[in-house]
């Protein structure tokens, strides 16, 4: 069998890996946003996992994305990412 | 690159910045009278002063036989380059030309000079005007390696063989459409990738397109990857939708594209690569992946690819295209994001509006039979197309009795009722009133079958209008 040349079908970027956030040690006095994607009954379970933050001392900070079927305008994101500590997302049915 | 474009005889590539090159014209001008000779002279056309002279300055024929080194000698033989030896070895001099006096008084060994066609400050001006114009990255296989291995093994493939996108298929491949190979079509989800015309005809190689698809691709990847569309939350979701493509026009029948029966099946290379071209390249190059960005629950088959042409000269209803204001001469692709078909089984209703009703039943239970609102393509079989066609029906009348048989009462899906809480929720103000089961401006009615046979079929969409997937219908350019 001969060498064979082909082209890459990729778009040739190579994904730059970037560290993860450390993880806070305690959740008092911590903003967590919570982003609800506005699927039926994510405000069900964001809304109990506020209750326990709550609890441990965190503030909350309560987010909705437009449609759940696109991804969530450049905005939200930067306002999520400049006045929280972290944010948990809400893929509920 | 094998060098049909050489002379018989001897070739040799000569530089006079090269003094290798004028150590060997003694022994040049010994072998012009022993063996037809060509010398190709890449920078001055006098040097050297000796018969068999060619001007090269432009360094295209160097370029297209692969000169690294001056001088190289290389034996021609019925177009055919038997080999070649480069730069200056009395040994290897002698030894390839046959001639064992060849060379006296020279040195023994001079490695020669670069050529001017891969001097850098050339060689990308070179490949520009010389070469095939792709610009995609070239990756060699290993002698050992199975190619189709090695394709799957970089996550190209959807799981099917594909078909070795090398350079010469590329380019043939390109010739299908007018466009260059450097335009850039669209912006691809979900990693916002730009994506060339090339990178295009890549995809649609591996796919098994011939050359004449190409626009219909190019056409489809313009309407999947708009705003209208949505194609990253088509993908993303986790419920099992896709692009299902629509051909309408003349190209259906220049490419071969089926309309007929078995259109949504197997067996049509154009139906089955056209969908598949376009998937390879929301994967390959938008880089969406089952497991990563595709969420899909179960998936179904049509995310391999879906696309069919309408049955236009068998119906008596002006086309898709040309209701949605197309002139019939132009060529289009419809996308729309839908399941997989569902067969509507009616082998007994004869009157056209009991047969409406018949198919209304079968679009009211799409997706669910209490979800509402979403798009509907509704594919008409030509058994039963002869029904509304006997009964003077056209397409206005058609999609208008249809529609007034989707409105769905509200008390009948209302969220808890029969013990199945899928539904519209109680209290919102819906009781007593009725919903559409297809988003106005949603339903698309088409022809499409084989002539015998009473099935039709109807796809189901995806979350509509702006909040979700609309249906884009793009011109076809050559």
């Amino acid at each position: 069998m001969s060498t064979m040349t082909v082209l890459d079908p990729t778009d040739e970027t190579t994904p730059v890996a970037r560290e993860r956030t450390a993880r806070p040690e305690s959740l008092a006095g911590l903003t967590i946003g919570l982003l609800d994607i506005s699927k039926p009954r994510g405000n069900v379970f964001l809304d109990r996992v506020e209750e326990r933050l709550t609890e441990l001392g965190a503030s909350t900070r309560r987010f909705t994305k437009p449609t759940f079927s696109k991804p969530a305008p450049t905005d939200l994101r930067h306002e999520i990412a400049t006045s929280c500590d972290a944010v948990i997302e809400a893929l509920a049915d | 690159m094998s060098s049909p474009l050489l002379p018989d005889g001897l070739v040799a590539f000569v530089k006079k910045d090269c003094p290798t090159c004028e150590l060997v014209v003694p022994v040049l001008a010994a072998l012009g009278a022993e063996r037809p000779m060509t010398i190709y002279t890449q920078d001055d056309p006098s040097f050297p002063a000796i018969d068999g002279v060619v001007d090269d300055t432009a360094l295209e024929t160097s370029w297209r036989s692969d000169i690294e080194t001056v001088p190289t000698l290389i034996d021609v033989r019925d177009g055919v380059e038997s080999g070649r030896i480069v730069g200056w070895s009395t040994d290897d001099w002698r030894k390839f030309t046959g001639i064992d006096t060849l060379g006296e008084g020279l040195p023994e060994h001079r490695p020669g000079c670069g050529s001017l066609s891969v001097d850098p400050e050339h060689a990308d001006a070179l490949e520009a005007r010389f070469g095939d114009g792709l610009d995609s990255r070239r990756i060699e296989f290993a002698t050992a390696e199975d190619p189709f291995e090695a394709m799957h093994d970089r996550g190209w493939s959807d799981g099917l063989p594909v078909v070795p996108p090398t350079p010469e298929r590329v380019a043939r491949m390109l010739t299908g459409t007018s466009r260059a190979a450097d335009d850039i079509v669209a912006v691809v989800p979900p990693n916002l990738a730009e994506v060339t015309v090339e990178k295009i005809a890549i995809n649609a190689v591996m796919a098994g397109c011939l050359p004449e698809y190409l626009p219909v691709v190019i056409a489809a990847v313009e309407a999947v990857c708009t705003d209208e569309f949505n194609m990253h939350g088509v993908l993303a979701t986790t419920m099992g939708v896709a692009p299902v493509l629509i051909v309408n026009g003349p190209i259906r029948h220049e490419i071969g594209m089926n309309s007929g029966m078995n259109a949504f099946g197997q067996g049509t290379r154009a139906n089955s690569t056209i969908g598949r071209a376009l998937q390879l390249v929301v994967r390959n190059v938008g880089g969406g992946r089952p497991g990563e960005v595709d969420r899909s629950t179960q998936g179904q088959p049509g995310k391999v690819g879906m696309c069919f042409a309408e049955d236009e000269e068998g119906s008596p209803w002006t086309s898709l295209a040309e209701s949605l204001g197309f002139d019939s001469d132009v060529s289009t692709v419809t996308a729309f994001c839908g399941e997989a078909p569902r067969i509507i089984f009616d082998q007994m209703t004869q009157d056209p509006d009991g047969l409406t009703e018949s198919i209304a039943m079968v679009v009211r239970a799409n997706v669910h039979p209490r979800i509402t609102g979403m798009d509907t393509i509704v594919a008409i079989c030509p058994e039963h197309m002869a029904r509304f066609r006997d009964a003077g029906w056209d397409r206005a009348r058609f999609e208008t009795e249809l529609t007034a048989r989707l409105d769905v009462e509200v008390d009948g899906i209302l969220r808890g009722f029969d013990n199945v809480d899928e539904g519209i929720p109680t209290g919102l103000g819906f009781e007593g009133s009725t919903l559409p089961k297809v988003r106005p401006g949603g339903l698309i009615v088409v022809h499409v079958g084989g002539p015998a046979g009473l099935f039709s079929s109807t796809f189901g969409g995806w979350v509509s209008g702006p909040m979700g997937s609309v249906p884009v219908t793009k011109e076809i350019v050559r």
